[in-house]
C-alpha cells in the first residue's frame, strides 16, 4: 500500500516538466519514494524481519544463548515426545478444523440465501467471531465440564442417553465388612445357598439416606414361611452410628424398596422378585437350594456421560470451538460470492431439469471454488498458529495430550527454559506457514490480472 | 479462647513501652534522614512531613524508612483471595513510608516469569519466590542480592534457624520467608464423618477406616485435585516422609537415592490404597484428573449431606477455598494432621519467600516488613494465611482451626521437611504436565503400574538433575 501511494506522489510532478529538469526529478523522486517508504521499511524492519532473523539466529544457538549448538536444537524438534504430539496434532488440526469450518459456512451460506430471517440467521451465526478467543476458550471449558450439572454438553448427552437407558436406583450399593455376599457379574450373589421356611439377610452398604429410592421404609425383620424362601434386603448402615449390628436389622435402616432379587441355579434363573418398600421378599419353593443373586441392573451407575475433555476425545473437543467461532467467518465470505454469482446458469440447470442437490453439486460448488480455496487456506494459516484455545481449554491434566506447535513452543520458551528449541519450534512453523501463503498470494495475483 | 487471648495479652504490655520508645526513636531517626534528604530534595521538603505522622497510629515494631514518591513492583504468583489479601499488606506498607508499590501478578515457574522480566529489563523489585530450588538458582544467575542489615536483624529476631537457613545461599541471607503452609492436613466435612459415625484418624490404618466408613454412608471419601500436579506430589510427599523417614526423604530431595528406590515403591503402593480403589476417589480417576484444586475443595464443602466427597487433602492455604463455601471452618470444615503412615506422623511445609532483585532503599524497607510481625500480622488477621514468624501472637488468627495449625508449624521449630517436589529443579517438581507431576497424573489414572511410575519417575528426574536447571 505505500508503495502504491510512493508511486502516486513520485508520479504526478513527473508529467508537467519537461526533459531538461527530468534528472533531477528523477533525483527527488528516488528521496521521496524513499521518504515515503521509510516508516513501513523501519517498521517492517524491526516488528518483522528482525525477529524472524534473531529466532533463526537463536534456533542454532544452546540453551544459555552463548554457544553454538549447530542442529541440536532441530533434532530435538524431531526426537522430544512433547513436540511429536505437538506436531501430530497440528496435522490433524489443518486437516479437519478448516474443511469442517469451511464446509459448515458454505451450508449456512447457501441456506440462509433461502430462508427470510436469513440475515438474522447470518448475525446469530457471525456472533462468535466478536469474542475473544481467550473468552471462547473460557466458554467452552465449562461446555466440556464432566459434571452434567454444569457441562452443557454433558448434560445433553446424559439427558439423551438416561432417556433410554435409565440408571438404577442402587448405582453405589456395596457389601459392607462380613457381609454374606460375594462380587458376581456386576452384581452380588450369596456364598451360601437358601431354603425354606428359613430367612435370608441381604445387607448392603454405601447408599446415603436421601438418595434411598421413594417410599422406603424401615427395614423389617422377614418372617419365615413354610414352602418359602424369605428375606430382607436393606442399607445395613445407621446414619451416625455406621454399621449398627453388622448383618441384623437395626431401628434406624431402610429397605432396598425394589431391589430386583433372583434365585439362581446351577446358573440359570429359577425364580425372581423385588423387595417390598421394608425391603422384605418372598421367594417361592423353587428357590429352594439355589444362591440369591442381587443382578447388576440394581447397581447400574448413573451415566456420567463423555469425558470430553479425556486425553483421547480433547483435540476434536477443542476443533469443535474453533468451528464453532470461525464457521460464521467462513459464512460471511462464502454468501458474499454466493451473491456474486451469476443467476442464470442456476436456472438454467433448473430448467435443464436439474434437482437442488445438482445445482448445488454440479453448480454452486464449482462457481464457489476459488472463494471456498480461499476461505480454507486463510483458515488454515489461522489453525497453523492456534494456541489460545489449546491454552486455555483443557485441564492441566490433559494438556500434554492436546498440545499443538504454537503451545509447545510457548511451554518451551517461558516454562521450560529452552529458548534455543522454542526458536527452533518457531522456524519450523514459519517454514511450514510459507507455502500456504504462498499460494495464497499467487491466488490474488491471478484474481488480481483477471 | 478467651483465657489465650489474655494470657497473650499480658506479657504484651511491656512490649508497648517499648514499641513506643523505638517510635520516638523512629521519629528521631526519621527526623535526621529528613534533614539529610533535604539539601537533596528541597521541593519535597514540605510533603514529607505527613506520612510520618501516619505511621504513629498503628502500633509498629519495625523502622522503616521514608521513601515518599518512590515506587516499587512485587511479583508473586498468587491470585484471588491470596493475592487481595497481600494488597493490603503492601497497603499498609505504602502508608508507612509513602512508597507506591504495584503488585505484579506472576506465573507458575516464577523464576522463568522472573527470567524474562530481566532479560527485557524489567525486572520487579522484590519477588515472592516459593522453592528453595528457585532461590537458588536466582542466586546463581545473580538475580538476587543479599538482604541488608534492617532485614536480617528483623529475621534474626522472629525466626527460627531452620526458616533463616532455607533463605541462605551460600551461608549468605537472600530471601525472607514471608508466608508458610502446613501442607500435612486433611480436611474433612464434619456432617458427613457425623454421619457415617467416623472419627479423625490418627493413623494411616484408621484413616483407611474412616475412609470406608464414610464410604458405606453413601458419600465418597476423598477429593483429589488431580487437574493441579502439585496436589499429588503433596500426597505422595506426606506419606513418602512418615513412611521412609526423614533421611531418605532429604536423600531423595536431592536426587542421591533413585526413584526406583524400593521405599517409593512401598510409598506408591500405600497411595495406591486410596487412589486405586474403585469409588474412592469422587468422579473416579478421569474426574479427578479434570478437578482442579480449587474445585477439589468446594465440592467437599458444598451439597449439603450429600458433598461429592467426604475429605480432601491439602495444607492450610485450602481455606481461602472453603470461604468460598457456605461451610464454617471450625465447625462445618474440619481439620486433622496428615496420619502417621510409619512411625511417625509427617510435617511438610512449604513457603514462599521475598527476595530482593533490583538493590535499593525501598526495596530492602519492603523486604524488612515482611520478615516483621506487623505485616504478616496483617494478612494472619484475614485468613487463610500462615506465618514461620514466631513474633505473631497466636490471636491474631481469626479461628482456633488456623491457631492450631499457626502453633503446630511455629512450635515444630527445625523439624519440619520443606515440600520436596519444591526443592527439585523447575522441570522435574514444578512445571505443570512434566516431571514428577505428570508421572503422579498418569499414576492417579492407573495406580497399579507402580514399577512403570517409578521408572519413568526416574527417567525425568535424572534428566532435570542432570542438566540442573
Amino acid at each position: 500500500m505505500s508503495s502504491a501511494a510512493a508511486e502516486d506522489v513520485a508520479g504526478t510532478p513527473a508529467t508537467p516538466s519537461g526533459p531538461r529538469r527530468r534528472k533531477s526529478v528523477t533525483g527527488t523522486r528516488r528521496t521521496a519514494a524513499a521518504l515515503f517508504l521509510l516508516p513501513a521499511l523501519v517498521l517492517l524492519g524491526a516488528l518483522v524481519v528482525y525477529p524472524i532473523g534473531y529466532s533463526l539466529i537463536r534456533s542454532f544457538l544452546s540453551q544459555s544463548g552463548d554457544s553454538f549448538a549447530g542442529v541440536d536444537n532441530y533434532r530435538a524438534l524431531f526426537t522430544d515426545d512433547g513436540i511429536r504430539t505437538a506436531l501430530k496434532n497440528n496435522i490433524i488440526w489443518v486437516v479437519f478444523a478448516p474443511t469442517v469450518s469451511t464446509a459448515l459456512g458454505l451450508i449456512f451460506a447457501v441456506l440462509t440465501e433461502r430462508v427470510r430471517w436469513g440475515t438474522a440467521f447470518k448475525l446469530v451465526v457471525f456472533m462468535p467471531m466478536a469474542i475473544s478467543m481467550l473468552a471462547a476458550g473460557i466458554i467452552f471449558r465449562l461446555v466440556y465440564d464432566q459434571d452434567p450439572d454444569k457441562g452443557v454438553a454433558n448434560a445433553v448427552w446424559v439427558g439423551v442417553h438416561d432417556s433410554f437407558a435409565e440408571s438404577s436406583a442402587f448405582p453405589r450399593a456395596h457389601p459392607g465388612r462380613q457381609s454374606p455376599l460375594r462380587p458376581d457379574q456386576g452384581g452380588f450373589v450369596t456364598a451360601g445357598t437358601v431354603h425354606t421356611g428359613r430367612t435370608v439377610a441381604l445387607p448392603l452398604v454405601g447408599v446415603a439416606p436421601d438418595r434411598m429410592p421413594k417410599g422406603a421404609e424401615p427395614a423389617a425383620r422377614a418372617q419365615p414361611q413354610p414352602g418359602k424362601v424369605t428375606g430382607t434386603a436393606w442399607q445395613d448402615f445407621t446414619r451416625g452410628k455406621g454399621v449398627g449390628k453388622l448383618g441384623a436389622v437395626d431401628p434406624a435402616e431402610q429397605g432396598y424398596a425394589g431391589m430386583r432379587i433372583e434365585a439362581v441355579k446351577d446358573g440359570k434363573v429359577v425364580a425372581s422378585t423385588k423387595a417390598a418398600a421394608d425391603g422384605t421378599f418372598t421367594l417361592p419353593a423353587a428357590a429352594d437350594g439355589a444362591r440369591l443373586r442381587l443382578p447388576a441392573s440394581n447397581f447400574r451407575e448413573p451415566y456420567n456421560g463423555v469425558d470430553w475433555l479425556g486425553p483421547a476425545l480433547v483435540t476434536p473437543a477443542v476443533i469443535g470451538s474453533y468451528v464453532w467461532m470461525w464457521a460464521g467467518f467462513a459464512m460471511v465470505l462464502i454468501a458474499a460470492g454466493l451473491a456474486g454469482m451469476p443467476r442464470e446458469l442456476l436456472e438454467a440447470a433448473r430448467v435443464d431439469g436439474a434437482n437442488e442437490w445438482q445445482v448445488f453439486r454440479r453448480v454452486t460448488v464449482p462457481l464457489l471454488a476459488p472463494v471456498l480455496a480461499v476461505v480454507t487456506v486463510t483458515l488454515m494459516i489461522n489453525v497453523l498458529k492456534i494456541f489460545d484455545l489449546v491454552f486455555i481449554i483443557p485441564p492441566g491434566s490433559s494438556q500434554d495430550d492436546a498440545n499443538v506447535l504454537a503451545l509447545e513452543l510457548y511451554r518451551k520458551g517461558f516454562s521450560e527454559d529452552q529458548p534455543g528449541i522454542a526458536s527452533a519450534i518457531a522456524v519450523f512453523l514459519l517454514l511450514l506457514v510459507i507455502p500456504v501463503m504462498l499460494f495464497n498470494i499467487r491466488r490474488l495475483r491471478r484474481e488480481v490480472r483477471r | 479462647m478467651h483465657s489465650t487471648l489474655r494470657m497473650r495479652k499480658s506479657p504484651k504490655q511491656p512490649v508497648h513501652s517499648t514499641r513506643r520508645a523505638a517510635l520516638t526513636a523512629a521519629a528521631a531517626f526519621l527526623a535526621g534522614a529528613l534533614a539529610l534528604t533535604g539539601c537533596g530534595g528541597g521541593n519535597d521538603k514540605s510533603s514529607d512531613d505527613k506520612p510520618s505522622a501516619g505511621g504513629k497510629e498503628s502500633g509498629s515494631t519495625v523502622k522503616l524508612p521514608e521513601l515518599k514518591g518512590q515506587s516499587l513492583e512485587v511479583a508473586a504468583v498468587w491470585t484471588g483471595g491470596e493475592q487481595k489479601n497481600f494488597k493490603q499488606v503492601l497497603a499498609e506498607f505504602e502508608k508507612r513510608t509513602g512508597a507506591k508499590v504495584t503488585f505484579v501478578p506472576a506465573q507458575d515457574p516464577i523464576i522463568n516469569f522472573l527470567g524474562s522480566k530481566i532479560a527485557g529489563g524489567q525486572p520487579p523489585d522484590v519477588a515472592l519466590l516459593p522453592q528453595p530450588g528457585a532461590i537458588k538458582q536466582a542466586v546463581d544467575k545473580k538475580w538476587a542480592k543479599p538482604l541488608g542489615p534492617e532485614a536480617q536483624a528483623e529475621l534474626g529476631k522472629n525466626y527460627s534457624q531452620g526458616w533463616q537457613d532455607l533463605g541462605k545461599v551460600g551461608g549468605k541471607q537472600y530471601a525472607a520467608y514471608y508466608k508458610a503452609a502446613n501442607k500435612s492436613l486433611i480436611w474433612y466435612n464434619a456432617k458427613v464423618f457425623e454421619n457415617a459415625g467416623a472419627q479423625e484418624p490418627k493413623r494411616w490404618e484408621e484413616l483407611m477406616t474412616a475412609a470406608q466408613a464414610v464410604y458405606d454412608s453413601g458419600v465418597t471419601p476423598f477429593s483429589v485435585g488431580g487437574a493441579d500436579g502439585w496436589t499429588l506430589t503433596d500426597w505422595f510427599e506426606n506419606v513418602y516422609l512418615s513412611q521412609a523417614g526423614p533421611d531418605k526423604y532429604d536423600q531423595l530431595a536431592q536426587h542421591t537415592i533413585k526413584w526406583t528406590d524400593p521405599s517409593v515403591k512401598q510409598a506408591l503402593t500405600t497411595l495406591a490404597q486410596i487412589w486405586g480403589k474403585k469409588d474412592f476417589v469422587a468422579g473416579g480417576a478421569n474426574g479427578a484428573l479434570q478437578t482442579e484444586f480449587p474445585a477439589s475443595v468446594t465440592q467437599t464443602f458444598t451439597g449439603g449431606d450429600q458433598p461429592k466427597a467426604g475429605m480432601v487433602f491439602e495444607g492450610d492455604f485450602a481455606q481461602v477455598n472453603i470461604a468460598e463455601t457456605k461451610a464454617k471452618i471450625g465447625t462445618d470444615a474440619k481439620v486433622f494432621p496428615f496420619p502417621a503412615v510409619g512411625g511417625q506422623a509427617p510435617v511438610v511445609s512449604g513457603g514462599d519467600a521475598a527476595v530482593v532483585l533490583k538493590d535499593s532503599e525501598a526495596a530492602q524497607a519492603l523486604v524488612t516488613f515482611l520478615a516483621s510481625p506487623d505485616a504478616a500480622t496483617i494478612q494472619a488477621k484475614l485468613g487463610g494465611y500462615l506465618s514461620p514468624n514466631k513474633s505473631v501472637a497466636l490471636s491474631a488468627y481469626p479461628n482456633d482451626v488456623q491457631r492450631k495449625m499457626a502453633e503446630a508449624l511455629v512450635s515444630a521449630g527445625d523439624n519440619f521437611r520443606f515440600d520436596m517436589s519444591d526443592q527439585a529443579p523447575q522441570a522435574f517438581g514444578g512445571t505443570p504436565g512434566k516431571g514428577e507431576w505428570k508421572d503422579l497424573q498418569d499414576f492417579l489414572k492407573n495406580p497399579k503400574d507402580v514399577a512403570g511410575t517409578q521408572a519413568k519417575l526416574e527417567k525425568d528426574a535424572a534428566a532435570a538433575y542432570g542438566s540442573g536447571s
